[in-house]
């Protein structure tokens, strides 16, 4: 939800649906900034002074000096294992400590040694270990580049953007005349302000304005900013939250894109606005080589990008390569945050998977969810009261429609207090879940995190009392408006605070809640109505810290504290599932992810894809948006797409305003009810081909819905694709997206490769444009030839009810006649897979025998569920189909050819699904 | 007693048909015992081993018919005791009890209870209980429509009388007006030699304000910003219904129109002063619109040709109008309405305020015959559709009120739902009057009540009264199933059915 009390007013009036520009920040309304941006590619005052080098087993740490005044900065450089390299940049001898992000990092990250190659008065050769990997640090001015053979893959600096804005006395006249005595008093503190150049005191330094609010900035300028050159580098993803294209932009001709989690009511497409979260993490590929930005930075960012071939037409590209006299393509990044320090890690690929790989060893990887997590969920702003879940629970089953969780906003509470029922509408919230737990369903209701301030509330008293509220700038209990009116906001960055908040899950404290609730925690960016562009005041205080510093971390640290009650709740056994609307670089360790409050327009059906795979990019694979958009009332045809596109993206969530008329998928006459079933029902039997990848993610940290380009990193043609996708390694889907579209054309990748229509089992060659007509029922979906993909065909009304059912396997052969896949099973929902309770199965199709290999030996699960039907796309007819189990056996099996489409399905061979057995097609 | 007994007797003489898991007792036939199956459908025959062998053969679902291999199989419960169902056949062992008599979960390790009995002994008991209701219900529903009949005559016999007065009290009206211009006169002049100036000044600001109103609402009407104000348009505006009846009709939209479909801004000039008095602005179509003070103020020093309504009235009880001759209802108002933005009229001098005093002083007493509100609520009473028997019309000009926690609803039939807050607040309009809205075959079980007041972003408030049948007239429940559309659940006799005769339970005993 958006402030919409405030807001919407404001919209009332103008009555236009656009967001209102003027509440947020540009770079030049933001000090720090214009500010930064002001500076101009150049000389870098910075020189490294190579005799304060230090390099021990671990890292490198070698003083900077700003030549215009004299402050010395702190460089320290780690090779880290697995391909990355640490950058930190501090100042040497800050006046306080400087903001160092906490609790992002799984761990402190595991070195390995670095080892000088050669160095002169110019400059410092370091030897990175692998294939021939250099870091060359130059003296003056100071940059840093990394290389490999004779390629640069990156420079730190080279374009002199370096600036840090060390810690300093206030001195313009409106300082405050204690702070001035302490000056004096502090002599060697004087001494090295004397040593300085005079600094150009500017606005914004110590104090900024935006709209009625005043920033108070106590601790006066303190950004930090860096450039980075990308050379042969022309396609750049990531940094999310953003509702822009997959491909980022290049910024020279307006904002930078920005990263400041903020409650964007009613949010612009195609724009670098900040939206509700942040991940500061930055995706370079080109066809040799995929690299990444990891900047650790929590305070307010903004990220400049420019490329030397943006301008350029294809023609101009064209000419160039024939000339031979072209400059390699590159592109230009620089990062520019208001406070903390510069702490980077560059990771070095080389394929995307690495890149995942490398970021999940530093942030972690996606967490695993409930396998019911994955099925549909049905939400609304409001469902009214206990008699309305039953009814929409009912309509379901009247329906044959399969959901797992229905959802209970804000209304639901007593009065907007959280942890509580309302006492008319939800009295009995027990009976309740326990009817949907009777169905196997399950519920989650929200709690956010601003809570109202009220005598006569259990949790804002306990708060309170123990000091756990954010402090405001003068120290007294930081208050906003919010949904409930007047409330303050728990600090969550304190670890004792996030365990008292996990403790409020247990059941006897949250009165009224089984184990088949679970949370949804929004507003966590977080929002104050009434704060600075609909977020808290950066003076506000953290302990030592200001909000300046934390922002970005703040909605982290809501769903982390959440997260973890939910599993104490449940003695440490069940996995939670919580959804947030803000993250941070970590968050994917946590929960799911939905892009926030968008609209009942195509284009926002749209651009959810390349923001979920933007996500995904950086690690956040549980991601959505929600179905039918949130502001507006969909069109019938809209709803259906949507419904559609949403069943083969990550998270599966319809919701609406609470102005917005009712949208149960029943409700648009039986026609576009069976559209709907129909799509959900795919969903469903997709079900254990998203679990196992999401499996995947939380093993590797590579995302479940993938930009093509991740599977086919040489072919061109992928970088910028956003209206398709592949699940995984092997459906591609295009979704339609377009108002009355009559066809789509899809982009089918892989030269040698062929794709099947998952509907009609038809085969297309790769590495073409497929136009695909298309009908109000048509999902265009294919899968890949070579892949082997398990379904569960029998949908029921929520997945747990399909727990012990049998699969179906599809084996799409490619022109080699071979696949393979995987198949994974667990029991759904307890973090015993961490025990190794799971069943984990290679299935290869090879030399005309299909064959079922342990994966895991010391892994042990045992499942009900068994192979009911095996479909070979591709086939050719055997003469007989052979089973052989683990103890021996052999029988013949029956099967059907369906020769016009060379389908094979074979009959029942019901042997279980964790065993092992071979099919032979003879 | 005696139909437990028959039931009972009936359940042990019944005996169980053999049959594969899930077949009807009207599907048995095709499913033969040893004997290939052909599938439902015709598309294939396979062995009879292969019927609820847990895989499906069949694209239509019938060989599955016992387990839940087919995506679009249905299982059949007998349910002794109770009513035999289908239910899908993905819900055969999922571990959910959904059959009374437990078949559905065979394998499944769900232990489910067997309810058919007493699910049907309830259902038999309610039955019985609407039964009577329905019996009681509808002998005060034969009562109403005696009722209503007479009252139907009384008030036709009414009318006529009313109209034959009319023309009596227009005379005597005639004569009054005659004697009050006379009084009048000395007022007038006094009053002129006084505005003059004021006047010129307040004309020139009201005509550009006129126009810059024209131009607000011609946008407001303009839906679809097309540059056109359309009839399709026009008729979301009930208010402008020249005639009030509760149904604007297109051709009453046109002839506001001028005859056409579409008017530009230039046509809309025109026809301006058709839509200007009545028309409520959407943005703050519960509050009176300033306008209608500035109107009011104007025309104040002439009130002969006072024939505006007052808005407020719309908020009252019974909006019954004057329609032949009017009056100003509200002398006070007047008063208080000397101030808008135009500035006020400087204060008359002490000469011409007793003579203005005069004046409303005779004013009251015109207003006194007050006659033609009965003429004209008899006339609309009588236009209403009160049923095939007019047993609905009791219900008119009667209010029922239910009240929740938070609020208390009315619903006045054949008039308007409103909402109050419980704790003191403003009455909202949940809509009114609008149409019969049952399904064909029972269309008076369903009254939808329309065009209520404006909801932030959506639609106007509306709401959907269900009739049930009942010895009561009484509001039962109010929800708002879906922002700003509420739902009402209203018994009355007067929708009771007349009651088959009560051998009701004995087309279940065939099914068992």
């Amino acid at each position: 939800m958006a402030p919409l009390l405030v807001l919407g007013l404001a919209l009332c009036l103008s009555g236009t649906w656009a967001v209102d520009k003027g509440n947020f920040k540009t770079c030049e309304q933001s000090a720090f900034c214009k500010r930064q941006r002001a500076l101009k590619p150049g000389e870098s005052p910075y020189r490294a002074l190579l005799e304060t080098m230090e390099l021990t087993n671990t890292r490198l740490t070698l003083q900077l000096i700003n030549d215009n005044n004299k402050v010395r900065l702190l460089l320290e450089l780690y090779r880290l294992q697995g391909n990355i390299t640490r950058v930190k940049i501090n100042e040497l001898k800050p006046l306080k400590p400087r903001y160092e992000v906490p609790d992002v990092l799984i761990r402190e990250p595991t070195t390995e040694p670095l080892s000088v190659l050669s160095q002169d008065e110019n400059g410092v050769v370091l030897s990175l270990g692998v294939e021939s990997q250099r870091v060359i640090i130059s003296a003056r001015p100071f940059r840093l580049d990394i290389m490999e053979g004779s390629d640069v893959l990156m420079s730190l600096n080279s374009r002199g953007l370096l600036a840090f804005e060390h810690l300093r006395m206030r001195k313009d006249t409106q300082a405050d005349p204690e702070a001035e005595k302490k000056e004096e008093a502090d002599p060697a503190n004087q001494a090295e302000t004397t040593k300085e150049e005079e600094e150009k005191v500017e606005d914004g330094m110590w104090e900024e304005t935006f709209k009625s609010h005043t920033d108070s900035k106590p601790n006066g300028p303190s950004a930090v900013s860096l450039d980075f050159s990308l050379p042969g580098v022309e396609h750049v993803y990531g940094i999310p939250e953003h509702a822009d294209t997959l491909r980022l932009k290049t910024t020279d001709n307006g904002d930078p894109y920005r990263l400041y989690n903020l409650d964007v009511f009613q949010y612009e497409l195609y724009n670098p606005m900040a939206l509700y979260g942040s991940v500061p993490v930055m995706v370079a590929h080109s066809a040799q080589r995929t690299t990444g930005i990891f900047w650790l930075n929590a305070a307010e960012t903004w990220v400049d990008i420019s490329s030397n071939t943006a301008g350029k037409t294809v023609f101009g590209k064209m000419l160039d390569y024939v000339q031979g006299s072209s400059e390699t393509p590159q592109t230009d990044v620089r990062w520019i945050s208001e406070s903390g320090i510069i702490d980077i890690f560059i990771m070095l690929g080389p394929t995307p998977k690495d890149v995942f790989s490398q970021y999940a060893s530093l942030t972690g990887t996606q967490s695993f969810p409930p396998l019911a997590s994955l099925g549909y969920h049905q939400c609304r702003w409001n469902y009214n009261d206990q008699e309305d879940v039953k009814s929409v629970d009912a309509g379901f089953d009247e329906h044959d429609i399969p959901y797992d969780f229905i959802w209970l906003d804000i209304e639901h509470t007593d009065g907007k207090r959280y942890f509580t029922w309302d006492p008319h509408k939800f009295a009995t919230p027990k009976e309740m879940l326990q009817g949907l737990m009777d169905k196997k369903r399950k519920m989650v209701a929200i709690v956010d995190p601003h809570i109202k301030v009220d005598g006569n509330y259990k949790i804002h008293n306990e708060i309170r009392s123990r000091g756990f509220y954010v402090k405001n700038k003068d120290g007294g209990d930081y208050e906003g408006w919010c949904w409930p009116g007047s409330a303050s906001y728990p600090d969550f960055t304190r670890a004792d605070m996030r365990a008292w908040w996990a403790s409020m899950f247990a059941y006897d404290q949250y009165e009224g809640t089984m184990e088949n609730l679970y949370t949804w925690n929004d507003m966590n960016e977080p929002s104050v109505f009434n704060g600075p562009e609909v977020t808290m005041h950066k003076d506000a205080t953290h302990g030592a810290w200001e909000h300046r510093d934390i922002h970005n971390l703040y909605g982290l640290y809501v769903q982390m504290a959440t997260a973890e009650g939910l599993i104490q709740r449940s003695g440490g056994v069940e996995r939670p599932f919580v959804l947030t609307r803000a993250f941070f670089a970590g968050s994917q360790r946590l929960g799911a992810v939905w892009t926030g409050d968008n609209a009942a327009e195509w284009g926002h059906l749209k651009i959810s894809i390349p923001m979920c795979l933007s996500m995904g990019l950086v690690g956040i694979s549980f991601c959505g948006a929600d179905i039918g958009g949130f502001f507006k009332s969909p069109s019938t045809e809209l709803l259906v797409r949507w419904y559609q596109a949403g069943a083969y993206q990550p998270f599966y969530r319809a919701h609406a305003h609470v102005d917005t008329p009712r949208r149960e998928p029943w409700l648009f006459g039986p026609e576009n009810t069976a559209l709907i079933r129909e799509a959900v029902r795919q969903r469903y039997t997709l079900l254990p081909y998203w679990y196992q990848l999401f499996y995947r993610a939380h093993v590797t940290g590579e995302p479940v819905m993938r930009p093509l380009w991740v599977e086919y990193p040489q072919d061109l043609a992928t970088f910028a694709l956003e209206d398709e996708y592949l699940i995984g390694r092997d459906l591609l889907v295009h979704p339609v997206v377009e108002e009355g579209a009559r066809g789509v054309t899809a982009y089918l990748p892989g030269k040698d490769e062929v794709w099947f229509d998952v509907h009609t089992f038809q085969k297309h060659n790769g590495a073409q444009n497929l136009y695909i007509p298309v009908t109000m029922s048509s999902i265009p979906v294919f899968q890949r030839g070579g892949s082997i993909i398990p379904r569960k065909l029998r949908v029921r009304r929520s997945s747990t009810c399909m727990e012990h059912d049998p699969y179906t396997l599809y084996v799409a052969l490619n022109l080699q006649r071979t696949a393979d896949g995987e198949l994974y099973i667990d029991d759904g929902h307890t973090f015993n897979y961490e025990k190794k309770e799971f069943i984990y199965r290679k299935l290869t199709f090879a030399n005309k025998v299909l064959s079922s290999v342990n994966l895991a030996p010391d892994a042990k699960f045992t499942t009900d569920s068994w192979i009911e039907r095996i479909i070979v796309l591709g086939a050719s007819k055997p003469s007989k189909v052979t089973l052989k189990t683990a103890d021996g056996q052999e029988k013949q099996l029956e099967f059907d050819f369906d020769a016009s489409m060379s389908v094979l399905t074979v009959r029942k061979p019901g042997m279980n699904a964790g065993a092992d057995w071979t099919m032979t097609f003879q | 007693l005696w139909l437990l007994v028959c039931l009972l007797l009936k359940l042990f003489s019944a005996v169980e048909v053999q049959r594969p898991r899930g077949v009807p007792l009207s599907k048995r036939q095709f499913y033969e015992e040893g004997k290939p199956f052909t599938c439902l459908d015709g598309s294939r025959t396979i062995p009879f081993d292969r019927v609820n062998d847990d895989y499906c053969d069949c694209q239509d679902g019938s060989d599955e018919p016992g387990t839940a291999a087919c995506p679009n199989g249905s299982f059949h419960c007998t349910n002794a005791g109770f009513r035999p169902t289908f239910i899908p056949s993905s819900r055969i062992n999922d571990g959910i009890c959904d059959c009374c008599d437990t078949t559905d979960e065979y394998n499944s390790g769900a232990t489910c209870q067997n309810t058919c009995r007493e699910l049907g002994r309830k259902e038999r008991e309610s039955l019985q209980k609407m039964a009577e209701i329905a019996k009681e219900g509808f002998l005060l529903k034969q009562q109403l429509i005696h009722e209503a009949n007479r009252g139907l005559e009384d008030k036709k016999a009414k009318l006529g009388d009313v109209q034959g007065s009319k023309k009596d009290l227009e005379a005597k009206v005639e004569a009054l007006r005659t004697v009050k211009e006379a009084a009048e006169q000395p007022e007038r002049e006094a009053k002129e030699r006084h505005l003059k100036a004021w006047e010129d000044q307040k004309a020139l600001i009201q005509k550009e304000k006129e126009s810059a109103r024209m131009a607000e609402v011609f946008l407001e009407l303009d839906d679809d910003a097309d540059g056109f104000v359309s009839v399709p348009e026009l008729l979301s505006h009930s208010e402008l219904d020249p005639d009030a009846d509760g149904s604007f009709t297109e051709a009453e939209a046109q002839g506001l129109l001028g005859g056409v479909d579409k008017v530009d801004t230039a046509a809309f000039e025109s026809i301006w002063s058709n839509v200007k008095e009545k028309y409520m602005s959407e943005s703050n179509a519960d509050t009176p619109a300033p306008e209608e003070t500035s109107r009011e103020e104007i025309n104040e020093p002439d009130e002969d040709d006072d024939d505006e309504e007052d808005e407020d009235d719309d908020r009252d009880e019974h909006e019954y109008k004057v329609s032949s001759l009017n009056f100003p209802s509200n002398l006070s108002r007047t008063e208080e309405k000397k101030d808008d933005d135009e500035g006020a009229m400087p204060p008359y001098d002490q000469e011409t305020q007793n003579l203005i005093d005069g004046k409303n002083a005779f004013k009251t007493e015109l207003f006194n015959f007050g006659f033609g509100i009965c003429f004209r609520n008899l006339e609309k009473e009588i236009s209403f559709d009160f049923g095939p028997s007019s047993e609905f019309a009791y219900l008119y000009s009667q209010c029922y009120e239910l009240t929740t926690s938070e609020y208390i609803y009315r619903l006045c039939p054949f008039n308007r739902v409103t909402q109050k807050p419980k704790f003191g607040g403003s009455e909202t309009n949940l809509g009114s009057w609008g149409k019969w809205a049952g399904p064909e075959d029972s269309i008076y079980s369903v009254m939808k009540y329309e065009h209520g007041t404006g909801c932030w972003q959506g639609p106007s408030r509306s709401t959907t009264v269900k009739l049930t049948c009942g010895k009561e007239t009484v509001v039962t429940s109010t929800s708002e199933p879906s922002r700003c559309e509420y739902l009402m659940e209203f018994t009355c006799p007067a929708i009771c059915q007349e009651p088959p005769n009560l051998e009701i339970s004995s087309h279940e005993h065939q099914e068992l």
